[in-house]
């Protein structure tokens, strides 16, 4: 008897729809065993994770302020990812439009709301394209390897970021911490229900509905799709693969950009070192599980927004490092591609030693 | 001072290097592999606790090689027998590493250990400007030395060397020779990993004998565009993990003279002269200088054979 795979015929659509849950729970059985190793019951910690972030009012609401900076990475991530390209550079993104959004609403002189907002939204956009559109141009011009750059950037980011915090931009009131001064009113996000929930997370579901439209119902849209799955009948067609390269990553960046906005914006009112606590790393699978859907996107994001609050709460209760939620991620992504596997192949127990 | 700077420069060099060696093993098989930094994190938190319960460093190393290879084999068992998608594996594998290592590495904080000691190369450990910088390093360094030359040795002067570089350029020709491209690959990968793995421990046990959480801090990333500049060949690693060397050299020299410059300022050296040299190197590359394997990235399956 010899174990061989072989091609699929067809792939149902069931498979293809139950392939990331499966995914999903079996990652959750991988990563309860490492709970185990660590000497944490795996089951009172889920449980404890869905008690706080969906048990109360308060929970729910906290998962969708986790959420919210993650649908905006997630969009900007997937957007390239349409084009086989990718950002891996949301982190550094973020930190850049928190950076451009806190310089409107400290260093500009604007009092009124709303021009406020337009500055700080239009300033994030511009620093967060800006930081991709390096990877971009460099990609386009040269075919420099956009992974690395994106990834690069983002130790740059976080050090330009902690340069001004810790350095001009820090708040002389501040007893020396990295911070800048707060953010007046007027510089601020509404919040809603008592909470934390603020504007940024409606900013992101119409953020998401305005790509999905730009995606399917443009000229644009449809030259990245063509591009993303076959470049050189793309280039036939006379569409300028390099100009696209390029735009999809500022684009790409200028939303990411808007997390960072929202977040100085909606929930800390100032600038500070740490600012993104990894969301765009997250925001990489938020897009690979979504499967290039804008409601993938926002879906996926909750998701991940549920997980990230857990993880707030397992860190307070067991004293679990907030990185063990990467492992978990890890540990999904793996099962993901290896679901992958066995949506387009079968394994089969053959007789004999016959070649496959 | 020049003596002081490189041996510094070495020191700091030696876990890119051996980095950027696995790396250069994955590749050439045509497995591309980013999850090097999370490799790295592996194989530092393993080397340390390694030599933490056992006292012996060489345990450590051991230890640090095992763990990443076996970390490896995660990446190896998706890439080659599952065909996924080379770079998400590698991106998971990263962000794997990096959490598996915090949750692990709780109680290995604040520890102390005996790391790597300098072992002086009788008479010549004595020479002017390379003596203490070459000949009186640790062994890891001295093995790094020698593996440059068997990696050379064993791609271009061993009948599995040339096998392993056919997988990488062309399966489908490996394939139809007879040789078993999964298994080339995937031990191509694993004891790539594994070199890696003892990369990161040279972080924890000679740079800075101690457990930092994510202590790594971004060399994983440097190795992998390191390998573009090396155009996938052991010497040139050897330079571009050296000039990185230097770069901390200098920076860490900048920081402790004391300049008006930020240190977040002088953090940013040795990214950003990642971005420049991997231009470089590209436009390099285009040009003709190298190659990279043919393969690269591609999984192979026998029934897309043409």
């Amino acid at each position: 008897m010899k174990l061989v795979t072989e091609r699929r015929d067809i792939s149902s659509p069931l498979l293809r729809f139950f392939a990331p849950v499966a995914s999903i729970a079996v990652a959750l059985v991988c990563a309860g065993f490492l709970l185990l190793a660590t000497g944490v019951n795996p089951l009172e910690a889920y449980r404890e994770i869905l008690y706080e972030s969906l048990g109360s009012v308060y929970g729910l609401s906290e998962t969708l302020v986790k959420a919210t900076p993650l649908i905006f990475a997630g969009l900007g991530v997937s957007l390239a990812f349409r084009m086989q390209i990718w950002n891996i550079g949301a982190e550094g993104q973020i930190y850049m439009g928190a950076m451009g959004a806190t310089w409107v609403a400290l260093f500009s002189g604007l009092t009124n709301h709303w021009l406020l907002m337009a500055g700080m939204f239009a300033a994030a956009m511009i620093c967060g394209g800006v930081w991709a559109g390096v990877a971009g141009f460099l990609r386009a011009r040269w075919e420099v390897n956009e992974v690395i750059v994106t990834l690069l950037m983002n130790y740059i980011a976080i050090l330009l970021v902690d340069f001004l915090v810790y350095g001009p931009w820090r708040d002389p009131q501040g007893f020396n911490f990295p911070l800048t001064a707060q953010f007046a009113d007027a510089a601020r996000f509404a919040n809603y229900f008592d909470t934390r929930l603020h504007s940024g997370f409606f900013l992101a579901l119409l953020c998401a509905l305005l790509l999905y439209l730009f995606m399917e119902r443009t000229i644009w849209g449809y030259q990245i799709r063509v591009i993303g799955s076959n470049p050189q009948a793309a280039r036939y067609a006379g569409m300028r693969t390099g100009k696209t390269i390029f735009a999809v990553l500022f684009i790409s960046g200028a939303i990411a950009g808007v997390a960072g906005f929202s977040e100085v914006a909606g929930l800390q009112y100032r600038l500070s070192h740490g600012i993104s606590p990894g969301y765009g790393y997250t925001a990489i699978i938020v897009a690979w599980l979504a499967r290039r859907s804008a409601v993938g996107v926002i879906i996926v994001s909750l998701l991940m927004g549920v997980l990230l609050v857990g993880g707030d709460s397992l860190q307070m209760l067991w004293q679990l490092p907030i990185a063990f939620i990467y492992a978990f991620q890890g540990l999904i992504l793996f099962c993901l591609l290896a679901a992958d596997f066995f949506i387009v192949y079968r394994l089969k127990l053959v007789r004999g030693t016959r070649h496959g | 001072m020049v003596e002081i700077l490189l041996d510094a420069t070495i020191r700091a060099g030696t876990p890119i290097l051996f980095a950027t060696l696995g790396a250069i093993l994955n590749e050439r098989a045509g497995i591309i592999n980013l999850g090097i930094e999370g490799l790295m994190l592996i194989g530092a938190l393993a080397g340390f606790a390694g030599t933490f319960t056992s006292g012996s460093p060489l345990i450590g190393v051991v230890a640090a090689f095992a763990a990443a290879f076996v970390a490896g084999g995660i990446h190896a068992l998706i890439t080659v027998q599952l065909r996924g998608n080379q770079i998400v594996s590698g991106l998971a594998l990263t962000m794997f590493g990096i959490g598996i290592t915090a949750l692990f590495g709780r109680t290995m904080v604040g520890e102390t250990i005996t790391g790597l000691e300098r072992v002086a190369i009788p008479g010549l450990a004595q020479l002017p400007v390379v003596g203490r910088a070459v000949f009186s390093q640790d062994l890891l360094i001295y093995t790094s030395f020698v593996l440059v030359f068997a990696l050379w040795f064993f791609f271009y002067r061993t009948r599995v060397g040339l096998a392993l570089r056919t997988v990488g350029e062309n399966p489908a020709a490996a394939d139809t020779c007879g040789l078993s491209v999964s298994c080339y690959r995937f031990f191509a990968v694993t004891i790539g990993a594994g070199l890696v793995g003892i990369g990161g421990a040279y972080l924890s046990l000679a740079m800075t004998p101690m457990w930092i959480e994510n202590m790594s801090a971004g060399r994983g990333w440097i190795a992998v565009a390191l390998v573009i500049f090396s155009g996938w060949s052991s010497q040139r690693a050897l330079l571009g993990a050296y000039l990185f060397g230097g770069i901390t050299a200098m920076q860490l020299r900048f920081q402790a003279v004391g300049t008006d410059i930020s240190t977040h300022i002088l953090q940013m050296l040795p990214y950003a002269f990642t971005i420049l040299v991997l231009v470089v190197s590209t436009i390099r590359l285009q040009k003709g200088a190298g190659q990279q394997p043919q393969s690269l990235g591609l999984p192979y399956d026998r029934e897309d054979r043409k």
